[in-house]
């Protein structure tokens, strides 16, 4: 896989010479390739949204660099602006930043910054609304009239609309009804599979990180302290506990199991995949019997 | 960027300079501007420079946040700087068109500069050692006589603390927006005055959104917690005078006077 985004012994320190100095990253190394999914964890004030706002050129490294496509995003100024289209950003409750009379001009917002023609913006628009399930009617509507998981989809669409090399996503479904967080996991997935894009996704919930992503990355304290497969992170379950985080119920489950003398690997965080950890055991019966 | 705003900023800190009730700093900084007002000449100026000098020390703020503070004023200070020097009275000393620069104009000048910088440092440092949650209260203990002629004493120490406490939040804020339409490719760098105006349209829409919506969630906790105004409300932490507070009385006191005595003799 060819690397897209390269980030190498990246330092931010904010708010320097004052009291309120605070370091939030340290030499973090991470490399994103090309039409992968990236689930970012970590406990909060570890750093993620830091992290992510480097990413796109928001935060100047204090030290360290950010590569896209090899090339270093702070080289020149012009560059920079270009990241922010290629590299789509999307923050914690995007909703509130709405500002348009109708979700279709909020939407185009992204598009009209880049220079694009009015036809190219219109295909972009409507391609944006489609990913995100956004109806022909509700473009016209104001976006403050949608509802709350509406208008959720409406600020991701004025991201996607940019149609980026990279989707970053700040908790996406934060504060969303369980429909809601799957459909708009579904809109994530969509657009990556037709554009090819790397997704990185910011989330608190291990069940969601664990069913979407590829790849998964650890902070802690400002730096990264694990990357691997789901499966392999959340092997090191007690280390994520004493990080303030946790792992999938299912992989709960199957720990518990292991405490209380079931020989079953803790390698599992959907049900179908403990399902079929645990099926040979109940066929051998062997183990189960410890109760009576 | 705007968190970078210290404006009014209070630096938390456990000096005695913190610890003093809000009162008496209130009390004091007006003790100061009135002092600083008194100055006559190097010698007064020198003992006010030395009051204040005394404080920031006290109080463990570094000289560099003090002088950055002052930075936004600079335009002003060279501009009352320059009106002063062209105004003297007397033999000019130097004379061009129809500009006359004299003793007493220099003079002026310096003293101007003087005036403002230390006046605008005096006052902030009540700020950055005072909370704000202290500083209302201070004002509001120290207005309360006027509450016997029907004066809105609490609600406006109310309704100040309320708009300082929500100073920093909306500034998080507005760097949140701003960096979320930056990230849709905002730019509010560059191009003419007009276009910059418009470009923060996407930055003001939610702003207010959000601070209306925000005022709304605050008036439903408040009359959730039963508030209903001033009468008969009791607070969590009453003011009492120590004996630190007496004493930066009596030194407020003793700077009126030197300064009063200093003023008699024209210094």
């Amino acid at each position: 896989m060819t690397p897209i985004l390269e980030i190498q012994k990246l330092s931010h320190i904010y708010s320097p010479d004052t009291p309120f100095e605070h370091a939030a990253l340290t030499n973090v190394d991470l490399t994103i390739s090309r039409g992968e999914f990236v689930g970012l964890i970590g406990h909060t004030g570890s750093g993620k949204s830091t992290l992510v706002q480097h990413m796109n050129g928001l935060l100047k490294p204090t030290s360290g660099r950010v590569l896209f496509d090899g090339r270093d995003i702070w080289e020149d100024p012009k560059f920079t602006r270009q990241i922010r289209f290629r590299v789509g950003l999307v923050f914690q409750y995007p909703e509130y930043q709405l500002f348009e009379e109708t979700v279709y001009a909020d939407i185009a917002f992204g598009p009209k910054n880049m220079g694009l023609s009015k036809e190219e913006i219109d295909t972009r628009v409507r391609r944006a609304a489609g990913f995100v399930g956004i109806s022909e009617a509700e473009l016209s509507k104001s976006p403050f009239d949608l509802s709350g998981g509406q208008k959720r989809r409406a600020a991701i669409a004025g991201v996607i609309a940019m149609e980026p090399d990279v989707l970053i996503l700040d908790e996406p479904t934060a504060g969303l009804d369980p429909a809601g967080r799957e459909s708009i996991l579904k809109n994530i997935r969509d657009y990556q599979a037709a554009q090819h894009a790397a997704v990185v996704m910011v989330s608190h919930s291990m069940e969601e990180i664990a069913s979407n992503v590829d790849r998964l990355i650890v902070m802690e304290k400002g730096t990264a302290v694990m990357t691997g497969a789901p499966s392999e992170v959340f092997s090191h379950a007690a280390e994520l506990v004493s990080m303030g985080l946790n792992v999938p119920c299912m992989t709960q489950v199957l720990l518990r199991l292991q405490q209380l003398g079931v020989n079953v690997p803790a390698a599992a965080y959907t049900v179908e995949q403990a399902a079929d950890l645990l099926e040979p055991l109940l066929k051998g019966g062997a183990q189960t019997c410890s109760r009576t | 960027m705007l968190k970078d705003v210290t404006l009014g900023q209070f630096f938390p800190g456990q000096t005695p300079i913190h610890k003093l009730d809000p009162r008496t700093k209130l009390v004091l900084v007006i003790v100061y501007i009135v002092a600083l007002f008194l100055a006559k000449w190097f010698v007064s100026y020198a003992v006010i420079a030395a009051f204040l000098a005394l404080v920031i020390a006290m109080s463990r703020i570094r000289l560099k946040v003090v002088l950055k503070n002052l930075k936004p004023l600079l335009f002003i200070i060279i501009l009352t700087a320059l009106l002063n020097l062209f105004y003297g009275q007397g033999e000019p000393i130097a004379q061009f068109w129809i500009f006359k620069i004299t003793r007493s104009g220099i003079q002026n000048a310096i003293f101007m500069v003087l005036r403002i910088s230390l006046l605008v440092a005096g006052t902030f440092m009540l700020t950055y050692t005072t909370s704000p949650i202290a500083l209302t209260d201070g004002l509001e203990s120290l207005l309360s006589p006027l509450k016997k002629l029907h004066a809105p004493v609490h609600e406006l120490s109310m309704m100040m603390s309320i708009a300082l406490r929500f100073i920093p939040t909306l500034i998080e804020e507005t760097d949140k927006i701003m960096s979320a339409q930056k990230a849709r490719g905002a730019d509010f760098e560059s191009g003419n005055l007009i276009s910059r105006a418009k470009a923060l349209v996407p930055i003001l829409v939610p702003l207010f959104i959000s601070a209306f919506r925000r005022a709304d969630e605050l008036a439903t906790a408040m009359e959730c917690r039963c508030y209903h105004g001033g009468e008969g409300r009791t607070k969590l932490s009453e003011l009492h005078y120590q004996s630190r507070d007496y004493l930066a009385y009596l030194s407020g006191a003793a700077l009126l006077a030197v300064m009063i005595v200093l003023r008699q003799f024209g210094l």
